[in-house]
Formats: C-alpha cells, sequence, structure tokens
C-alpha cells in the first residue's frame, strides 16, 4: 500500500495505491492525521482511484476521519470510486455522509 | 455441464499481514468455478471480514502463537468457505451480527463485519464458544458454473 498526499484549495487529497483492511487502515489513519496537522487544509478528500480492494476496516477508518473532522467544520470527500469497492460503500451507508464525486474538478467546482 | 469439486485448508499465523494472504487465496481457489470479478470481490471481501475478526476479537490479548484455520470447499458451483480460530469466542452471537455493534466502540471499527460476510455471501453461520473459539462458516454460489469450464 502507498499514500501520496496533494494539497490543493483547502483540500488535502489522500492518493491511496493498493488495498485497505485492517492491515493497512491503521497506517493511512496515522500518516494522513500526521499530513492532516501539519498542513493548511480544511477537508480531506479520499482519491481511490487505485484502491481494488477495501473491506469494513476501511469503513471504519473513513468515518473516523469523517467524525474528526466534525469537530473543526471540516469535511471528507470521496472520489474515483471503482467496481470493486463501490458496493461496500453501498451496502455500508457510507454515501449517505460521504459525498462522492467522480473526481476533484467536481469537489472544486461544487 | 463441469462441476467442480475440491478442497484446501490453510492454516496461517494470525497476524493482519495475512489477511491480505487468505483473501487472495480463498479468490484464487475460487477461480475454479469460473466466478464474475464481482463475485471473487465479494469473496475476498467476507474472509478478510472473517479473517480480521479471528485476528483482532479472538485472538485479542492472548500471548504466543495464534493460528487461524481456512477451509475451503467447492462442489456444485457453490464454494463453502470456514474460517476457524481458538481464541477467546463470542459471549453474544446474535449480538456481534447486529450492524454496527461492535465490542470496541473506542476504537475505529465501522461494527459491519457480519454484515458485510452476510450480504456478500448467501449464508453466514457463527458457531462460538466463550474461550474455545469461533468457526465462521459461509457459502456462495457461483453463476458462471453452467459455462463449460475447460
Amino acid at each position: 500500500m502507498e499514500i501520496q498526499f496533494v494539497e490543493r484549495n483547502g483540500n488535502l487529497i489522500t492518493k491511496i495505491r493498493g488495498e485497505i483492511d485492517h492491515h493497512t487502515a491503521d497506517k493511512i489513519r496515522r500518516s494522513l492525521e500526521e499530513k492532516f496537522a501539519e498542513s493548511d487544509a480544511k477537508n480531506i478528500v479520499f482519491d481511490f482511484a487505485h484502491v481494488h480492494f477495501m473491506d469494513s476496516s476501511g469503513i471504519g477508518m473513513v468515518i473516523g476521519r469523517y467524525k474528526e473532522l466534525q469537530k473543526t467544520g471540516g469535511r471528507v470527500f470521496a472520489i474515483n470510486i471503482g467496481p470493486e469497492i463501490s458496493r461496500i460503500f453501498d451496502i455500508s451507508g457510507l454515501r449517505k455522509i460521504i459525498p462522492c464525486f467522480a473526481g476533484i474538478d467536481e469537489i472544486e467546482s461544487a | 455441464m463441469t462441476k467442480t469439486k475440491n478442497q484446501m485448508t490453510l492454516t496461517f499465523l494470525a497476524t493482519s499481514e495475512n489477511q491480505a494472504f487468505a483473501r487472495a487465496s480463498a479468490a484464487a481457489f475460487a477461480t475454479q468455478l469460473n466466478p464474475t470479478m464481482a463475485e471473487l470481490t465479494e469473496i475476498k471481501t467476507a474472509v478478510s471480514e472473517a479473517v480480521t475478526n479471528a485476528i483482532i476479537h479472538g485472538y485479542e490479548g492472548l500471548e504466543g502463537d495464534n493460528f487461524v484455520t481456512m477451509r475451503c470447499r467447492l462442489s456444485d458451483g457453490e464454494i463453502y468457505i470456514e474460517i476457524e480460530d481458538s481464541g477467546q469466542g463470542i459471549d453474544d452471537v446474535q449480538q456481534a451480527l447486529e450492524p454496527l455493534y461492535t465490542s470496541k466502540p473506542h476504537e475505529e471499527r465501522s461494527g459491519m463485519g457480519f454484515t458485510v460476510m452476510s450480504e456478500f455471501m448467501d449464508e453466514l453461520l457463527v458457531d462460538s464458544v466463550r474461550d474455545s473459539g469461533t468457526l465462521v462458516k459461509m457459502r456462495k454460489k457461483c453463476a458462471s458454473e453452467s459455462f463449460v469450464v475447460m
């Protein structure tokens, strides 16, 4: 699993490459918390373009960031959700609290 | 119509690194049923949830080398998967099966593990005995078995 951050227009875009399970979700959480703390970003955007597997540990990690950012008025978004992880977004109800977009341009122009 | 019959057993250390190994192995085995990509994803996800439970709940706080056993069987276009640990067991299985229930509310657990297994597989049975372990049994029909596998 690899993770890459891009800060743009108040969004910390978090690009993840690989599989998200209990093993990697904790690494993503720690890395993201550290990066977010040292950035000026208000929101987190998860870019799932290169995530081909995610289980409920990933759901927990995303909801964890949502709860954290609620305290500061920030928001969490998701972009580029492929077919492999689309269904876990649906059955977990994650789409109800995390707005999902096709790409970063849609968020910035919204 | 080709009916694949086969079975395999894997026993591995209960470490989080082995979650990926377990689900990839189950998926590789299931390819003999000629499943769709969606079915393979569902099998991988269900296995990942069951193995995660064994590691973070079953063996939590227990010292020494702890093992998880995964048994897979193919029969009549269906895959039967059993994930077994010898850990501390679940006190109230019915409660554990409820969506969003987590025994670790202070951690970032979604409480969706059993819900995912139930949604992604056709059948889910959980047998657990306190201080003895947990056995998760799952079954899934793979639709494309009706094709002739060469």
